[in-house]
Parts: structure tokens; C-alpha cells; sequence
């Protein structure tokens, strides 16, 4: 396919549009996708996460620097929110990394939630696909909180990298609620700031009381710290830190064998990310563009009905072998 | 299923690094529904044209305030040219001049704002003028 052969050849403009038709839902798009897909396999993917304002985006264009230097070629997809009062959004990461738009190793996509049914996390897999055959060594997938959402996008990662800030006190809240079990590597930022030595005590009390099982092949996630942003030359340092950090772990994974029970557990989302797109997506749709999805609500309202009839009724007009 | 977003970038090229009003106008093309990829100050028109190739939007809104429209906008336009992004509409505005508007269209600008401008007609411009792609 002469657009698979563009992106191979790490065509910016044939990459992007394929990328924009896909959140936009696209049925050429995904044909694509059906060429893209037995071509990957080459990027390490590193997911950030943490609260907004903690500093993602400056540890993002921070790791570009970092593993420029090292000859690696970076993808950056920066989520952003979409506003679910006008379904517009303000993607603003690129702010940060706008130093590295003209380097030709670097290609920077901002993308934003849309609100689709678990449709984000199929858009970001997607787009570390395209990414990912285009030949870039590297994808740094930023996210913003800690829901459900945020650990979907995560498991398209090999490493995941959770992003706190001191004093917040919401933190170990945030960690308790799910960051804990998918985080490879913690890095305190703004570390200049009162309250970093008390957070990353509690840090370390949380791993302690983790059991030995929830560190893959004894991968302890290291706590790093980086702090004053402004300071290029100390900030650039504990960036070089944190990269180094960040392939130390892929090397664990693949000295431990752990890369096959990675693949394993990401190909099964994608597929069930998959059915859901060609299977659900489509029945909802329909309901909703004839009405029936409202009607439908309305009768369960009243009680004239239940849930569970009515998708038993659905699954058998929609599904041949159900 | 498949809704076509529209996706716009606000950018300032140059050296000023008065950036409200941008921001305001990133604010109100949110609340008109579309996508903004805001890329900041002090951008040169390299940067913004990379920028938007990589964004894949489908329009550029410079914002100038010091008076270097008349280089940097056409500038914006070459290099979008010079990437394959010939297809991009671009506009801009500012503290610009009536006797600067024929030469910013004639550079590609396919509109040009000045300080007298409301919010709303800007977005109804871009709700009239640009198409998202296909
Ligand atoms: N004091 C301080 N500020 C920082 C540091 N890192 C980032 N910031 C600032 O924190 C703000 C939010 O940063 P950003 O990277 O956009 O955060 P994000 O929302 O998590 O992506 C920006 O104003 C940064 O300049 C740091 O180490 N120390
Ligand atoms: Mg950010």
C-alpha cells in the first residue's frame, strides 16, 4: 500500500492524517490499519500519568532532549481533555515541547479525549501503531489523572512512569485508586517544593506493604525526583536520570522474558477494544439514530421493562449466533 | 461513528510575548466546538508550520502584535508550502494596518482581524470558511 509505504518512510503529513481519520472513525482509516498493524512491534512505549499541572509535559519535552542525545527518534501523543459541554478542547502540551518542531526525529501529536465509549484508549493504541511503524524508537504517551481511563491508556505501555508533585495531599489517594499497580517508575517533581522527603516516604511505605508479587521479576519501581524546571542544566540532568531509568526497565522486561506476557496482556485489550468498535459501537449507533435507544430508557423508566430483556432482545436481532 | 473535528491551531510567531488575546480566542474556538492546539509565544514560522503538519489542522490563526505581520505572516504561508501543507488555510490578526491587507492576501492569508473584531464574528468566519477535511 503506497500510504503504508509514506509512513514507513516516516512521511510526517501521510502519518498525521492517517492519525486524524482514525479518532475521526473513519472506515478507510482503520482499512489502513489492517496494513499497519502486522508491521509493528519496534517502539518502546512510555506512558507519563499524574495530575494536571504536575509537570508532564516538561518531563515529556525534558525525555525528548534526553533521548535525542542518545540517537533515539521520539513520537510524543499528548491527551488532552475534550469538553464535554461543546465537544471542543485546548491542547496546550505542545507549549512545552515546541523547542524540538523542527527536528525531524521528533514528531509531536496532540490528541483529545473525544468522550467515545472506551474509544480513547483504541485512538492512542492506534496511534502508537502508526507511530511505532514509522520507525520511532521511542513514544511518550501523556495522560492527565488517574481514572479507569488513564490505566487503559497506560497498559499500551511498557514502561509507565507516575508523575507526582509535594503537597498535594490528594496523591496518595490518587496512588491507592489504581496507579499503584501500574506504575514501573515514580518521579517526584518540583521537588524543590516543601513536602518531597514526606512524599517519598510514603511512597516507599506503599511499595513495603505491596506484595512481593506485585514487582514483575523484582522490579521495585524506583522513586526519582526532578526539580526546578528553569534550572536547564541540573533539570536536564535528572532527565538523563530518568531516560536511563526508563531502559533500565525494558531491559528488565526483556532479560526477564517479560516482554511475551506484556504483548500477551495489551494484544487482548486491543482485540477487545476491537470487537467492541466493529461490534457495540455499530448497535448503539443504530439505536441511537432510529430513536429506540430513547425509547427504550423511557420504558425502563416506567418500569415496564428491564435491562436485561432488553439487551437479551437486542443481542438476538443484531447477533446471528448468540 | 465518524464525525469530522475540526482542528485548529493558535500560534504567535515573533518577538512579542503578549499572548491574552490568544488565549482568549483559543478559549472561544473551544467553546465553538473545535479542537485548538495552542503552540505559545515567540514561535518562528519554521516552528508553526512543522507545528500544524504534525497536528494535521486544518487552519492557522497567527496572532502579531509587534508589527512584524508583514514578514512573518507570508513566511508562515512559504513554509507550509515548502512542507506539502499548501492545503492549510491560514489567517491572522492583530494591530495591522488596512494598507498591509492586500499584501497578506496576496502572500495566501484568506482572512486578516484587527483589534475591532468581535469573538463571534471570528468564529462565525471559521464555522463559514473551514471545512474539515474528508
Ligand atoms: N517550580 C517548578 N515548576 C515546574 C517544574 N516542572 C514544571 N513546572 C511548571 O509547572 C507548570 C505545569 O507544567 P506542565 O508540564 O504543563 O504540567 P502538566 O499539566 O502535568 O503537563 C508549568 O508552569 C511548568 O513550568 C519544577 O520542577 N518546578
Ligand atoms: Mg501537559
Amino acid at each position: 500500500m503506497e500510504k503504508v509505504k509514506k509512513i514507513q518512510s516516516g512521511d510526517v503529513r501521510t502519518a498525521s492524517r492517517l492519525i486524524r481519520n482514525l479518532e475521526d472513525g473513519s472506515s478507510e482509516a482503520r482499512a489502513t490499519m489492517k496494513h499497519i498493524f502486522p508491521l509493528t512491534g519496534h517502539s518502546h512505549v512510555i506512558g507519563l500519568t499524574g495530575s494536571p499541572g504536575a509537570g508532564k509535559s516538561t518531563l515529556v519535552d525534558g525525555l525528548v532532549e534526553s533521548f535525542r542525545k542518545k540517537g533515539k527518534t521520539v513520537g510524543v501523543l499528548a491527551v488532552d481533555p475534550t469538553s464535554p459541554f461543546t465537544g471542543g478542547a485546548i491542547l496546550g502540551d505542545r507549549i512545552r515541547m515546541q523547542r524540538h518542531a523542527e527536528d525531524p526525529g521528533v514528531f509531536v501529536r496532540s490528541l483529545a479525549t473525544r468522550g467515545a465509549l472506551g474509544g480513547l484508549s483504541k485512538a492512542v493504541g492506534d496511534a502508537i501503531h502508526v507511530m511505532d511503524v514509522m520507525g520511532k524508537d521511542i513514544v511518550l504517551v501523556e495522560t492527565v489523572g488517574t481514572g479507569q481511563q488513564e490505566v487503559d491508556i497506560m497498559n499500551h505501555s511498557h514502561t509507565v512512569v507516575v508523575v507526582l508533585i509535594p503537597g498535594m495531599g490528594d496523591e496518595i489517594q490518587a496512588i491507592k485508586a489504581g496507579i499503584l499497580e501500574i506504575a514501573d517508575i515514580f518521579i517526584i517533581n518540583k521537588a524543590e517544593r516543601e513536602g518531597s522527603s514526606k512524599l517519598r516516604r510514603e511512597i516507599m511505605a506503599m511499595l513495603d506493604m505491596a506484595p512481593e508479587s506485585a514487582f514483575q521479576a523484582g522490579w521495585r519501581p524506583p522513586i526519582l525526583k526532578s526539580e526546578n524546571a528553569f534550572e536547564p542544566v541540573s533539570f536536564s540532568k535528572s532527565l538523563d536520570e530518568l531516560s536511563d531509568t526508563i531502559d533500565e526497565h525494558y531491559k528488565h522486561l526483556v532479560k526477564n522474558g517479560l516482554l511475551g506476557s506484556w504483548a500477551h496482556r495489551k494484544t487482548s485489550m486491543e482485540l477487545n477494544e476491537a470487537i467492541r468498535c466493529s461490534v457495540l459501537d455499530p448497535v448503539l449507533n443504530s439505536l441511537v439514530a432510529n430513536g429506540e435507544l430513547d425509547v427504550m430508557i423511557e420504558k425502563l423508566m416506567k418500569k415496564e421493562t428491564d435491562p436485561y430483556t432488553l439487551a437479551e432482545d437486542i443481542a438476538g436481532r443484531f447477533l446471528k449466533t448468540c | 461513528m465518524s464525525s469530522n473535528q475540526i482542528r485548529v491551531m493558535v500560534a504567535k510567531p515573533g518577538l512579542d510575548g503578549h499572548d491574552r488575546g490568544a488565549r482568549v480566542l483559543a478559549r472561544c474556538f473551544r467553546d465553538a466546538g473545535f479542537e485548538v492546539i495552542y503552540t505559545g509565544c515567540h514561535q518562528t514560522p519554521e516552528q508553526i508550520a512543522a507545528a500544524a503538519i504534525q497536528e494535521d489542522v486544518d487552519v492557522v490563526g497567527l496572532s502579531c502584535l509587534s508589527g512584524a505581520h508583514r514578514y512573518l505572516f507570508p513566511a508562515v504561508v512559504e513554509q507550509l508550502r515548502e512542507r506539502g501543507g499548501d492545503d492549510i488555510t491560514v489567517v491572522g490578526g492583530g494591530i495591522i494596518p488596512d494598507q498591509d491587507f492586500q499584501l497578506l492576501y496576496d502572500a495566501g492569508l484568506k482572512a486578516v482581524f484587527v483589534p475591532g473584531a468581535t469573538l463571534d464574528g471570528i468564529v462565525d468566519w471559521f464555522k463559514a470558511n473551514v471545512k474539515p477535511r474528508e
